[in-house]
């Protein structure tokens, strides 16, 4: 039945708005680290969306969504003048991760949106179908 | 001449069918609501009941009899789907190219679980009519 699927849409959104909660709290948390774990500088990380057929045997079926990729931003990190940090380069330059505090919070608000109405959704369809399962009685 | 229990069942029944396939359609456009380049579906619910309940009464044999082999196939109700997904206008544009409005969504999304419950209280009420009628209250 066509409401059962909604359940793996929804659920599908869920798991992939978490996802981008989850890169999100990565950026905030290394805003100010030097380094990251494998000693180069921390750059941000953002998740790719793209639309995935919950049934691949029916075709009308409802289309939910996955995390495609989890790609690193690759533009310049910033540099601060500290000459006094240990990791400072020759002419007294850190280089810190290209995190803009701003964007990742106005992607946590819409992701925590997004997590919301799709958990409203799942529980409006949950409730119509026990309503149905109660048909004729 | 009593019209069999399907037929007085049918309205209710296919209503309730188109919405929730209806309800699938409008919960993975919410669900892919940041997904780039995704465009929001939607189908004519009028037009598809219109089709679903007329064609249960015209072509009992479904579809158009082919007697030479030049003449076009012309499927019947059950085969295709009268329910062809067409593409919501945006109001706004967006740069990732994602056509799915929230609020739309939303609205449409909500206006359609309350007429999902109202078909099945009207199914409800004709089933009940019919067992009273069944019982020789």
């Amino acid at each position: 039945m066509s409401l059962f699927n909604v359940f793996d849409i929804a659920g599908s959104a869920v798991h992939a708005q978490s996802q981008r909660l989850n890169a999100t709290a990565s950026n905030l948390a290394n805003a100010d680290s030097v380094a990251g774990p494998d000693g180069k500088p921390y750059r941000s990380r953002q998740v790719l969306f793209s639309a995935q057929s919950v049934d691949q045997a029916d075709r009308a079926g409802g289309v939910g969504v996955r995390v495609s990729g989890v790609i690193e931003d690759m533009s310049e990190p910033r540099k601060v003048h500290d000459p006094k940090n240990p990791f400072a380069d020759s002419e007294g330059y850190v280089t810190m991760p290209n995190v803009n505090v701003v964007e990742e919070m106005v992607n946590m608000i819409s992701a925590s949106r997004s997590y919301q109405t799709n958990i409203e959704i799942m529980n409006t369809a949950k409730n119509l179908l026990l309503k149905t399962l109660q048909l004729g009685s | 001449m009593l019209p069999s229990i399907h037929q007085l069942l049918d309205f209710n029944a296919e209503a309730l069918k188109l919405r929730a396939e209806r309800i699938r359609v409008l919960a993975s456009n919410i669900a892919n609501s940041d997904t780039p380049n995704f465009k929001a579906r939607d189908f004519d619910f009028r037009a598809a009941l219109e089709n679903a309940t007329s064609s249960q009464v015209a072509n009992a044999g479904g579809g158009a009899s082919t007697t030479d082999a030049r003449h076009m196939q012309i499927a019947g109700p059950g085969s295709s789907a009268p329910t062809a997904l067409r593409y919501r206008v945006p109001q706004q544009l967006s740069i990732d190219g994602n056509s799915v409005e929230l609020d739309t969504e939303r609205a449409r999304f909500a206006d359609n679980s309350v007429r999902y419950e109202s078909s099945l209280r009207f199914l409800n009420g004709q089933i009940k009519t019919i067992l009273s009628a069944i019982q020789g209250q």
